[in-house]
């Protein structure tokens, strides 16, 4: 299979999941594994162009694939459009769901370049996070969407909204 | 968390995948292994050896077949999700089907396959009045839809056979799935789900199917239902007294995400709306 742009070989037990090849072969970390049940979705990677949960694919399965992980989207010392979305629009708390966060939003919009509030929501149905509430999640991913088109992403709300003591 | 050693194949085309499968005492198909891994992570299934169809070409197609649209054994929920030539009925069943990555890597073939008791899509196929075709090392046999669901994750197939393709008859008419998710919306297994099918003709309803999903040990025909509407005008009131029968005949069972009672209430809430929504279809 191919992993982020490297062509890698191995030969592996039918029972290897996709997800302990990633990290413990590879080295590929970045990928988490959380609820290992389909459930939480901290295990996200790309697998042929679509969003796949890799504790619950077989590596033997991905044999030819075209795998792209979070250790995959930063480019020459430049953060993907998405990372930088969760980094300026604080989209994470303890951050354990945000590597699989960020493969979702980066699927959705290769499917999506232009998603409302609702399209995100359902979107990413797939992974879980118990920290945030999915508000800032919400707002970085809409913050890649407008990066991604070539337009001024929208100011942050903490920069908008009055308080009133 | 992973499951038992097993052997593992992967062949090139169907007669092969056939006969791997007769190999073994214990074999299974998997086709995206949505349904299939969890299990066998959960050690709820064992099986010595697993087919992997998933690198048979030509498998993943949508075909119209004139009389009937074909869905290949690979064919991705997503896919099924986003294709004009299926029916609304499994259209709306395979969006609401898992999550986004899910619908990305499970099949509609491998979902009817499973037959899990809450799953979205049965219900559809079993609406449709689809035809399942079963591949085995023996051949090819056709098993209509209101035959194969047998019990839980219990269909007609063989140990011997897959199931190489779902045919949806070109009936005309028109479809249409609701559900209550377990997650609110439309999201997770149903709680309660159904898919209804309607024909009319001069002014009046001539044939309709409504199969029931999460209420029951198997995707189950409402055939009160049936009964009720076909000769009616399929107005609202109609729909409504046709709707009441839903349960008629079906084994209810409670489970974690209701009782009995609730679950027939939903029935017939989820009859109404897809009755309704499949007359404006039609």
């Amino acid at each position: 299979m191919n992993v982020n742009g490297r062509a890698v070989t191995a030969d592996v037990e039918p029972r290897t999941l996709l997800v302990h090849f990633l990290r413990d072969d590879l080295g590929l970390t970045g990928t988490h594994i959380g609820c290992e049940t389909s459930y939480c979705g901290a295990c996200t990677v790309i697998v042929d162009g679509r969003t796949a949960k890799s504790c619950t694919m077989l590596a033997v399965q991905a044999d030819g694939a075209e795998i792209t992980t979070i250790e995959g989207l930063a480019a020459d010392g430049e953060l993907h459009p998405v990372q930088e979305g969760f980094w300026e629009r604080h989209g994470l708390q303890c951050g354990y769901c945000t590597p699989g966060m960020i493969m979702s939003a980066v699927g959705l919009l290769s499917e999506n370049p232009d998603p409302s509030e609702d399209e995100i929501r359902h979107g990413i149905e797939g992974n879980i996070c118990r920290c945030t509430g999915y508000h800032n999640i919400v707002r970085a991913i809409e913050y890649a969407a407008a990066k991604m088109r070539g337009e001024e992403p929208a100011p942050a709300e903490w920069e908008t909204q009055e308080v009133t003591a | 968390m992973f499951p038992r050693s097993f052997e593992y194949v992967a062949p090139a085309d169907l007669a092969e995948a056939a006969e791997a499968l007769a190999s073994a005492e214990f074999a299974k198909v998997m086709s995206g292994g949505m349904s299939l891994i969890p299990m066998m992570k959960l050690r709820l299934l064992s099986p010595d050896l697993v087919v992997d169809i998933g690198k048979i070409r030509g498998l993943d197609q949508i075909e119209d077949r004139g009389d009937a649209i074909a869905i290949g054994a690979l064919v991705r929920h997503a896919q099924t999700a986003a294709s004009d030539a299926v029916p609304a009925a499994l259209r709306t069943a395979a969006a609401w089907t898992g999550d986004t990555q899910v619908r990305n890597r499970g099949t509609t073939v491998g979902s009817v396959a499973h037959a899990d008791i809450a799953a979205d899509q049965p219900a559809a196929v079993l609406a449709l009045g689809a035809t399942m075709v079963a591949r085995s090392a023996s051949g090819t046999r056709e098993i209509p839809a209101d035959e194969f669901f047998v019990d839980a994750l219990t269909t007609a197939l063989e140990p011997g056979e897959i199931l190489a393709e779902i045919r949806i008859p070109k009936a005309g008419g028109g479809s249409a799935y609701e559900k209550l998710g377990r997650r609110g919306g439309h999201t997770d297994y149903a709680v309660a789900g159904a898919a209804a099918w309607v024909q009319r003709s001069n002014g009046s309803i001539s044939d309709c199917r409504v199969a029931l999903t999460g209420v029951g040990t198997k995707p189950t025909l409402a055939e009160g239902v049936a009964e009720a509407l076909i000769g009616t005008d399929g107005s609202a009131s109609a729909v409504e007294a046709a709707a009441a029968r839903a349960t008629e005949g079906v084994t209810l069972l409670e489970d974690l995400y209701g009782s009995e009672e609730y679950k027939a209430h939903l029935a017939k809430v989820m009859t109404a709306r897809a009755l309704t929504q499949a007359i404006a279809n039609a």
